[in-house]
């Protein structure tokens, strides 16, 4: 996944990816802060990037904001970590979750560099204002995060966050294949990804 | 040899039933807790361990700390821990018992515990922890009981269980290193990420189990006519200062890489731990009294006036107990998740229920260890060992 932050600049404080994503999978709105549900949502670049960021950083950039989700990592600690394997990594290199083998040990939450995954500190439901019948709701107790929408990609459908952007300033394709669009817009640009000083390969990559 | 445990002095059922009401008040707490969920407790998306997790940790030290005794007692032949041994294999029996409760109520689904045995996994640590705790409990079981059943018979212990007696001390320094790696292998949480871990781990679980040994053993003295001895009560008092000392060696150790190198992700939950983070500092006054106890205890212990004075010494064990137990209890688990990933501040502190679901599970190892107690010291009456 490509994420041309520049385009999001431009068209700030637009959240319709967050949105989109958030219904599609039954993402709850919980008040509280401490037992919050995210997939994907906005942080700046010292939190996003704190490695890279430093204090004389231009305006442009200390400004913006970034989108953050999982990473989907080529070597994911989550999955090296988990007991049970009900976080895998699949052979098209999307890290899943089976939310129904999770005992909810919390060991991938203390693994993952990045801070995308969630738990259910409380039943999510009454959270859920208008929930989406095609999609689970998930029980108290499991760990969730972002799965790069595999049910829709099953389908042969983008992931959410990619169709609900209309200014088309998220990108997916496949990194494996040299001649794909994803690897030309990685050519041609200069990107970032998070923390791959850690070994862990993220496949999440910032246009700045 | 069971019955022995179940005749008593009234003082002993008032002991025995107190801790039992202490589990069942804990036990309602987390019927309470598996109707609303985890978030009963105070852990959150940023600190998604807490309590319960610094417990298991702590007692899991305590657990390995059998080997203390148990390792000069049957590898050197120190005849001074013969009375000790039994002591220390069921302090061990009762503080792995609490590691496993622990983790049952940290699990959020915690009916499906046993997925872990239906879907091995080697790669995860867990899965090595769930097989040297277990292991442990066994090996303990099968030692501290053979061993007092040969008391009981008047005999020495069997053979076949020698394997076993010498199996248990590399096992109980393995149980310790599993733990130390659940959170020295992971990537971005730079407090825990230190090949020092595990030794550290090792030597406060030596310093801090003996002590809490000797305070139960003062309390045993007290209340029968059971004495280990002074020269091995001396001997378990060396044994505490030198874990104790080394365990701060390592601290400064710690302190040293971080602060030398000068790279800021090193300090700074370190920095959050003992000086607060904007504002933040919750744990800054448990620090600086954990290290305050320590370092006193530490200084108490190396002058041999005063490790020797023997009316003194189960207030220097106080000491070590408390100030380890803050340090690897309340420090080491919530200080590797502040600042989260993102560098945001949450702070954490147990709620009530998690404290009272916490005291519940103590309340039965303290319950389990009464029981094995009472009957070994029965045992040795019966054979006039003491």
């Amino acid at each position: 996944m490509v994420i041309d932050t520049r385009v999001c600049k431009k068209h700030e404080p637009c959240e319709e990816c967050i949105k989109a994503c958030h219904h599609a999978h039954n993402v709850p709105l919980i008040p509280n802060k401490k037992h919050e549900i995210k997939w994907i949502w906005k942080e700046e670049f010292e939190h996003a990037f704190p490695d890279t960021a430093h204090e004389y950083l231009d305006e442009y950039l200390h400004d913006r904001e970034f989108i953050v989700l999982c990473n989907h990592c080529e070597h994911p600690p989550c999955v090296r970590v988990c007991p049970t394997q009900a976080t895998f990594k699949r052979e098209d290199g999307i890290v899943m979750m089976d939310m129904h083998r999770c005992i909810g040990c919390r060991f991938c939450m203390a693994a993952c560099p990045y801070g995308s995954r969630s738990f259910n500190w409380e039943d999510p439901r009454p959270y859920i204002k208008n929930p989406n019948p095609r999609y689970p709701t998930r029980m108290k107790g499991v760990v969730e995060k972002c799965t790069f929408c595999t049910e829709r990609l099953a389908e042969g459908k983008l992931p959410a966050c990619v169709e609900a952007c209309k200014h088309g300033a998220i990108m997916v394709g496949d990194l494996a294949d040299p001649h794909s669009e994803i690897n030309k817009v990685l050519r041609e640009h200069f990107t970032l990804r998070r923390k791959v000083h850690l070994g862990t390969g993220p496949s999440v990559f910032y246009i700045i | 040899m069971l019955e022995k445990a179940l005749v008593g002095s009234k003082k002993y059922w008032a002991l025995v039933f107190f801790l039992a009401a202490v589990f069942l008040v804990g036990f309602f707490f987390f019927l309470k807790q598996l109707k609303y969920g985890l978030g009963i407790t105070g852990m959150s998306r940023d600190v998604s361990w807490g309590f319960y997790v610094a417990q298991f940790t702590y007692l899991v030290g305590v657990a390995a700390s059998a080997v203390m005794v148990v390792l000069p007692y049957y590898l050197h032949n120190y005849k001074e821990y013969g009375k000790l041994t039994i002591f220390g294999e069921f302090l061990a029996i009762g503080a792995v018992t609490m590691c496993l409760l622990f983790i049952v109520v940290d699990i959020g689904q915690t009916h499906r515990l046993f997925n872990v045995l239906l879907h091995p996994t080697p790669h995860s640590m867990l899965f090595y922890d769930m097989i040297v705790l277990n292991g442990y409990l066994l090996l303990n079981l099968i030692c501290g009981w053979t061993a007092l059943h040969a008391v009981y018979k008047g005999t020495k212990y069997p053979d076949w269980v020698k394997p076993f007696i010498y199996l248990s001390i590399p096992w109980a320094f393995s149980i310790h290193t599993v733990t130390a790696f659940l959170y020295a292998g992971l990537p971005g949480r730079h407090f825990w990420l230190t090949a020092v871990m595990a030794p550290r781990f090792l030597a406060s679980a030596f310093c801090s189990g003996p002590a809490l040994l000797l305070i139960l053993i003062y309390i045993v003295k007290a209340f029968t006519r059971f004495d280990p001895g002074e020269k091995a009560i001396r001997a378990l008092a060396k044994t505490i200062t030198y874990a104790l000392l080394a365990n701060l060696f390592l601290f400064g150790c710690e302190l040293f890489t971080a602060f030398y190198s000068g790279i800021p992700s090193h300090q700074i939950s370190l920095k959050y731990l003992f000086a607060g983070l904007y504002g933040h500092m919750k744990l800054v006054p448990w620090m600086w009294a954990s290290y305050a106890l320590m370092l006193t205890a530490a200084v108490l212990l190396v002058i041999p006036q005063t490790r020797n004075n023997l009316g003194l010494l189960p207030f220097l064990c106080l000491l070590v107990v408390i100030g380890t137990w803050i340090d690897k209890g309340m420090g080491l688990i919530v200080g590797g998740f502040v600042p989260n990933p993102l560098e945001h501040i949450t702070e954490y502190m147990p709620t009530f229920p998690e404290v009272m679901i916490s005291i519940g599970i103590y309340a039965a190892g303290f319950l389990i260890i009464t029981v094995l107690y009472k009957m070994a010291i029965s045992v040795m009456e019966s054979r006039g060992l003491i």
